[in-house]
């Protein structure tokens, strides 16, 4: 009825966007003045006014509206006056753009009697029942309804009335009278994480959120909805019914599940982890994080924790108390210097913990001179490929092109997934993918290049040579997103085709898609191998071959981690003596000669480095289970028992008492991390930027072997849900884990003459493994692809490290 | 719960391949998939995502929206009596109160036969000829309760086929598409251009 | 009881009556003629001589500038003058669009179904007509989804036209392109709306877009430049270029210009659709004219009347020698909408006039905005509990503090809090009937029935169980 006037309004406004579209302008820089509430405010110029007012004061309710997604206008609770050429108009701050001598208020009678009507239009079939609602204490509804709401409901009308919590997937439930139809949570599945799972459906009032009829809303990122939902229609099962926000407290912290390093803020209530939430950090997560992050906190509170230190005596592995245990480890410790000296005594791990823990270790090790060492065994690729010019998540998500040369990012670096998706969805970014499977990012890739395993560096080649391809490449900043895509191929068919893509494309940095939580940390305060001959295989092949008098494991499980197995199980029987520091007892810690009780994530403060050398602080909200201690700690203690071999009267980490002790320490002698004091963490949450001069990879040249028709090139990557001790441990995430399976396209299983879930036999020039077979059409021909670290594994027995590339034969079983 | 036919395919494909975006043919293909099973299934709308490439959530999001479809069986002749305004000003009330007695059930429900279903519903732009009625959205107007009798007894004697196909078939002609309707964009636009 | 084809003959009289400005048909020429809606019968009766003309003799912009100079208003409701709208294209941005709105819905209108049915070839004219003018190389029509007969006539129309080159490529030989796609809804009032039927032709929920910044001229369907015309709009085109943009201006008055047609329906002894001369004829010659509906039933008296469709405000007998004449009609309090006239006779409750009305809205809500999704609801749910006979005193308040919440200050031309104008909409019935019949609503909320003397209906149903199979 009032389309007279508005189609009036066309007139001017479509005129205005006309010559918008046809000269797109650059937001500028220099502030414009905009009045709010009759005080002169300089804002940005390209924000919304809902911005503008809430960066000053002058705070305006709101529902729908996200700051990380589209503005929608729909709650209608944002609505202030505006003084514009159309004279004082109503109209919702959400979507209004900042204009130069803009007139806002926000407080004018008739701006809150338009506020007040939309809160109690919004009540009116809520059904208040606040004192049994997750969100109350939290719920911006609930607040505006204190704060401007009608003292009781008018509303005497039968409300709206749906079956009560029904779960839309494992992890999250939907209340859909509570909900207010603000389309966050659908807005958050389609814009950010691209799984259109969940929808509005039916219209008008009876308008409510739904998966499709037995399709939940299976996604690695739906807890971020139950975070964003600004009342409790959405639930997360790990949190319901277990706090009420007023007995929460709270620390910022840092996402250490994978190297992404997501912000979060880590809450508790009588001393039990209970909750993570998003934190919205500008350079890193933008307030995401995947459910793996977000929920494997239980693995924290897990009664499998170890809670004491242990040693092995003729009953097996026995509890005693630290004393011994230090005196029984620094005992092996010595008993192996005096023997056969450093060289017998292997460190592998520190990737789970905090720089510190790693950083007291890699001292520890120095002293002693030992040259074993590693972060990662096997399961990576050459810390040398820190040393390429390192790029930012930023450069890359605003990259011209992003050349992917690793995992699938949404499987291993769920948040960096989110991050690329936007720069592609956003047209800011393309996307030049080079793997032997479908990705997660390769839908919105502008090129996803096929290639066998192995052949990354050919592909990469004939890449440079498409002249379309080349262009794109010279279109603007190029930066390379490397990380290992495939287990069971040789690392440096990664660094061939990195090398071959840099030398094509000088320019361009290099983001490392290293996927363990601090290993970029680890790896750059020490405990990084000088050559190859002593990196993590090098060194499980020692204790193999019975080499090591010790094997010094840091919260790292060979047996699940290496992609080898076979060796890691030699390793872990030749090696005379074995040190575990753990969270949890895992199948390496069962073999153990001592357990040393670690302290966990949110029991422990500390720094950790990200995959772009960002260090940002963790924050302590729970004591340490039993007598657990932080590895650092350990590292110290240790350090100091060693008789003969103890660190020297003068060494720094001898005064070292607290964490922030070593924090200190590391800006003042770790080569690169000046800038990472305590006092610069603190000033800025989103963490300090680190720049350590490292070496890069020398040169290789790598063609992989031809592969003979019959056999299948075998693929080994992670998928977010596996066995590590984070998702085994944690309830509610530990059965999304997919179990060991081997996948091959359609076509080939009927080659092979068997049915989709029968078990396969896989054979390789050393070994054999029995997997069920599963069809999967991201799977080319000729290729099997099999999950890392699965319950009914045994795939990684077929690995052989030193080769190049593992080739199978697959028969039916029998 | 079935699927579409491998002639519904062909003929959805062309209506997908007619449209500038595959996501602009989901009405019309929704139509296509009611017409083939009276309403929409649970399995159509999984095969009709596969097709346009979208996720079911959105299929269903959109075909929920818009009352015309069902998602469970309806009667082979749904009978829509118009009581909005002009309508009810004239005795459409009285009239759909008539029909349920006749057909012996409530409005909103389907008889036990499966042959009718009866609808109170909005404005049919009849508005002259109240009251006014739809049967499979074909037009009854100033209806009688005589004239409504007559129409249920035709209506099961077949005696309308010819006019009235079963709920789901709206028009029985479409629009063919011509061969080279893809260049007929491009090319209006070098001329528009072109000036 | 007459089946489509034949009840649809409009009672359309010669206008020779005393007193009644009189006016030549310009588009409902052909709803008598039994072939009229073939490609032969078309062309038997002139047609498609516009669009010869205008590809082969005219340049785009003077048929623009005939559209601008008959200063035709849009007749889908919103009366904004159609050569205006098209101007705002921005310059040089394609591709663009013209959709063509039929889903006529708004409950008492009744022509661009009959236009669609009976005219096909004439809408088909206008369409590439205005493709021209704009040069648009793709038109959707999207016809409403309950009118399955007009989506047949038209769907063969296309097909004829088609293969008689008249739309397509190098229509009569020119090197103008035009493909119009034939396009569905399936039951959605909302649909209606420009911006929720652009959603619907991207295979969306026919949810509203907010304007700004989606003003379809400049960002339409796939956010390209695009013109929303009506049916009635477009319609007209070939008379108009037949003739000229001045003999249509010319027709009647300078603040309404050309024929219009109205649908008259309600409590008049031949309720029908007419094409009179725009802003000269008055309700009471509609009403009252033997050639048009010949008078109030029995010889009753108006109560009330809606003047523009359900959203409009009502008009009383006080209003019915206005003149259909959009600024007057504006001036008046309330509008022309889409030509659609309800006549309510001194027997009608006006407490069910007014739910009926706002259980329409209620019903029709998208959903997208707090303020219609919740506030319609309520106020039918109100409504329906006075008709049962369970009012409460302060019922009337709160109806008129939740209208408030919808449309602040219940002013005309109405102010928002939604996205929409349909919210507002189911305010209308309320601010007219309330007003005027006050003691009707505390009647009901007294007794429980309402006042001696009117009709009952035998209502059930509510939009809040709303029922559907
Ligand atoms: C709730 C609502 C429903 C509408 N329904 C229709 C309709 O059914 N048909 C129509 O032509 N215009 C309808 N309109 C008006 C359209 O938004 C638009 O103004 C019109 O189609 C433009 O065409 P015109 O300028 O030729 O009138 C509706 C508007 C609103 C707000
Ligand atoms: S006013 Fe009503 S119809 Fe319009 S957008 Fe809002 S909810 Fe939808
Ligand atoms: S926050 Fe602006 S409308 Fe919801």
């Amino acid at each position: 009825m009032s389309e007279s006037t508005t189609d009036e309004a066309t007139s001017g406004d479509a005129t205005d966007d006309s010559t918008e579209d046809a000269v797109p302008t650059e937001p500028d820089d220099d502030r414009i003045t905009v009045t709010i509430d009759g005080v002169d405010r300089r804002v940005d110029p390209g924000g919304l006014v809902i911005d503008a007012c809430n960066e000053h004061g002058a705070y305006v309710p709101h529902f729908c509206y996200h700051p990380r997604m589209s503005p929608v206008g729909m709650c209608r609770q944002c609505l202030v006056e505006v003084d514009g050429p159309r004279g004082t108009m109503t109209v919702v701050s959400c979507m209004t753009p900042t204009a130069e001598g803009q007139v806002v208020n926000t407080t004018t009678p008739s701006v809150k009697r338009a506020q007040e009507g939309v809160l109690e239009l919004l009540l009116a079939n809520h059904p208040l029942d606040c004192p049994v609602c997750d969100k109350g204490g939290e719920c911006p509804l609930q607040d505006q309804a204190f704060s401007h709401g009608p003292g009781e409901s008018r509303y005497v009308e039968q409300k709206r009335h749906y079956e009560k919590p029904i779960p839309i997937s494992d992890l999250v439930f939907l209340d859909r009278e509570r909900c207010i139809l603000c389309d966050r949570c659908t807005r958050f599945a389609d814009e950010v994480a691209g799984d259109k799972l969940i929808h509005f459906v039916s219209r008008g009032n009876d308008t409510q959120v739904m998966t499709f009829p037995d399709e939940p809303f299976v996604s690695y990122f739906s807890g971020n909805t139950v975070q964003i939902c600004p009342v409790g229609a959405l639930t997360a099962k790990p949190y319901r019914f277990k706090a009420r926000p007023w007995d929460l407290t709270q620390v910022e912290s840092t996402c250490t599940t994978c190297a992404v390093g997501c912000r979060t803020v880590v809450q508790a209530s009588r001393d039990e982890l209970l909750r993570y939430q998003g934190v919205d950090s500008d350079p890193v997560n933008h307030g995401w994080m995947c459910d793996r992050g977000r929920f494997n906190f239980e693995a924290v509170n897990s009664e499998h924790r170890l809670a004491e230190p242990q040693i092995r005596t003729e009953s097996g592995l026995t509890d005693v108390s630290w004393n011994i245990a230090l005196r029984t480890a620094a005992d092996v410790l010595t008993e192996a210097l005096e023997g056969g000296g450093a060289d017998r005594i292997g460190i592998l791990g520190g990737a789970r913990g905090s720089n510190e823990d790693a950083f007291a270790w890699a001292q520890l090790a120095d002293a002693i001179g030992v040259h074993h060492r590693d972060a990662q065994v096997g399961d990576g690729l050459p810390a040398e490929t820190l040393g390429y010019p390192r790029a930012t998540i930023d450069d890359a998500a605003n990259a011209a092109t992003i050349v992917l040369l690793g995992p699938d990012l949404k499987e291993e670096l769920p948040v960096l997934y989110l991050r690329l998706r936007d720069a592609a969805e956003k047209r800011r970014s393309r996307i030049l993918e080079f793997a032997p499977t479908e990705t997660g990012l390769t839908p919105y890739a502008w090129k996803s290049v096929r290639h066998e395993p192995g052949a990354a560096a050919t592909a990469v080649q004939s890449a440079l040579g498409d002249d379309e391809i080349a262009a794109q490449l010279a279109a603007g900043p190029v930066v390379l997103v490397v990380g290992r895509g495939n287990l069971a191929e040789s690392p440096e068919a990664t660094i061939a085709a990195t090398q071959a893509m840099l030398s094509g494309v000088p320019g361009a940095t290099v983001l490392p898609a290293f996927r363990r939580g601090n290993v970029i940390g680890a790896l750059t305060v020490g405990l990084r191998p000088d050559d190859p001959d002593h990196d993590g295989l090098a060194t499980l092949r020692a204790a193999a071959d019975g080499r090591l008098d010790v094997l010094v494991l840091l919260g790292c499980d060979p047996l699940n981690d290496c992609p080898d197995t076979d060796l890691a199980r030699r390793a872990i029987a030749g090696a005379r003596r074995i040190i575990s520091i753990d969270t949890h007892h895992s199948e390496s810690t069962q073999r153990a000669d001592v357990v040393l009780a670690a302290s966990a994530y949110g029991e422990k403060a500390g720094t950790t480095t990200n995959l772009e050398g960002r260090v940002s602080a963790l924050g302590e909200k729970v004591t340490a289970t039993g007598t657990s201690r932080p590895d650092w700690m350990i590292a110290v203690e240790l350090g100091l028992s060693l008789g003969a071999y103890s660190l020297p009267s003068d060494h720094p980490l001898r005064g070292a008492s607290t964490v922030d002790d070593v924090t200190d320490l590391i800006a003042a002698t770790a080569d690169g991390f000046g800038m990472a004091t305590r006092a610069a963490l603190a000033a800025e949450p989103d963490g300090v930027l680190v720049d350590p001069a490292l070496p890069t990879p020398d040169p290789v040249t790598f063609t992989a072997p031809s592969r003979n028709s019959y056999d299948y090139r075998l693929v080994v990557s992670r998928k977010l849900y596996d066995r590590a001790v984070g998702t085994a441990m944690s309830r509610s995430i530990s059965a999304l884990a997919p179990g060991a399976a081997i996948h091959v396209n359609p076509l080939d299983l009927a080659q092979l003459g068997v049915e989709a879930g029968d078990d396969v036999t896989l054979m390789s020039a050393s070994a054999t493994a029995v997997l069920p077979v599963v069809t999967n059409l991201a799977v080319p021909r000729g290729i099997a692809w099999s999950p890392f670290n699965q319950h009914g594994g045994g795939v990684t027995d077929l690995v052989d490290a030193t080769a190049d590339v593992t080739d199978v034969r697959i028969e039916r079983v029998g | 719960m079935s699927r579409l036919s491998d002639h519904h395919v062909i003929v959805a494909n062309d209506i997908i391949a007619r449209c500038p975006r595959p996501k602009s043919a989901l009405i019309p293909v929704l139509h296509l998939a009611q017409e083939q099973d009276g309403y929409v299934t649970t399995d159509a709308m999984e095969h009709i995502a596969e097709l346009i490439g979208i996720t079911p959530a959105e299929v269903y999001g959109t075909a929920s929206f818009y009352e015309m479809f069902k998602f469970e069986p309806v009667g082979k002749y749904c009978i829509n009596v118009c009581t909005n305004i002009s309508c009810q000003l004239l005795g459409a009330w009285e009239l759909l109160e008539h029909a349920e007695e006749r057909l012996g059930i409530k409005s909103g429900s389907t008889t036990a036969d499966g042959m009718f279903s009866v609808e109170d519903v909005e404005c049919i732009a009849a508005c002259t000829e109240a009251p006014a009625l739809q049967v499979n959205y074909r037009y009854r107007y100033r209806v009688t309760n005589e004239d409504f009798d007559a129409l249920v007894d035709d209506l099961r004697n077949g005696s309308l086929d010819d006019e009235i196909p079963p709920h789901g078939t709206l028009a029985r002609v479409r629009q063919s598409t011509p061969d080279n309707w893809a260049d007929t964009g491009r090319r209006a636009q070098e001329a528009v251009d072109a000036r | 009881m007459p089946a489509d084809d034949q009840a649809v003959s409009s009672g359309n009289g010669d206008g020779t009556a005393r007193g009644v400005p009189t006016g030549p048909k310009l588009i409902t020429t052909r709803f008598d003629q039994d072939d009229g809606y073939t490609y032969d019968g078309y062309v038997r009766s002139g047609g498609y001589a516009a669009l010869r003309r205008a590809l082969t003799t005219m340049a785009p912009e003077a048929v623009h500038e005939q559209v601008k100079t008959s200063e035709i208003q849009g007749r889908g409701g919103a009366g904004f003058p159609a050569g205006v709208k098209w101007g705002f294209l921005p310059d040089g941005v394609f591709p663009r669009y013209i959709v063509v709105n039929g889903d006529e819905s708004e409950p008492g209108t009744y022509k661009d179904r009959m236009l669609m049915e009976l005219d096909p070839h004439q809408l088909i004219e206008g369409v590439v007509l205005a493709s021209y003018a704009v040069g648009a190389a793709q038109a959707f029509l999207y016809v409403r989804g309950e009118m399955a007969l007009a989506q047949e006539r038209i769907a063969q129309a296309l097909n004829d036209a088609y293969a008689n080159n008249l739309v397509g490529e190098n229509i009569v030989g020119t090197d103008f392109s035009v493909d119009i796609h034939l396009s569905w809804g399936a039951g959605a009032y909302i649909v209606g709306e420009e911006t929720a039927l652009i959603e619907s032709l991207e295979g969306e929920r026919g949810m509203p877009r907010l304007k700004p910044p989606f003003f379809p001229a400049a960002k339409g369907l796939y956010l390209q430049p695009t013109i929303v015309n009506n049916v009635e709009t477009l319609s007209n085109l070939p008379w108009i270029i037949n003739h000229s943009g001045q003999d249509f201006y010319d027709l009647a008055s300078p603040t309404s210009t050309g024929m219009r047609m109205f649908a008259v329906s309600g409590h008049v002894n031949a309720p029908g659709v007419f094409e009179v001369p725009n802003g000269t004829t008055t309700f009471r010659d509609l009403i009252e004219a033997p050639e048009y509906c010949g008078g109030v039933r029995d010889g009753r008296s108006v109560k009330a009347f809606i003047p523009g469709g359900a959203s409009a405000i009502w008009f009383f007998p006080e209003h019915l020698d206005l003149p259909l004449d959009k600024a007057t009609v504006d001036q008046a309090g309330s509008m022309l909408g889409s030509g659609a006239i309800v006549i309510m006779d001194d027997t009608t409750d006006m407490v069910a006039a007014c739910w009926r009305v706002v259980r329409f809205f209620a019903r029709e809500s998208c959903g997208k905005c707090t303020p219609c999704r919740e506030g319609t609801t309520w106020l039918e749910r109100i409504l329906k509990r006075m008709l049962d006979g369970n009012g409460r005193p302060e019922d009337l308040a709160t109806l008129v503090d939740v209208c408030e919440s919808i449309s602040p200050g219940l002013a005309w031309p109405p102010k928002q809090t939604t996205i929409c104008p349909l919210g507002p909409s189911a305010v209308s019935p309320i601010v007219s009937a309330v007003e005027r019949f006050r003691h009707e609503f505390d009647h009901y909320v007294e007794h429980g029935r309402p006042i001696d003397g009117v009709e009952r209906h035998a209502i059930h149903g509510s939009a809040g169980e709303a029922v559907h199979v």
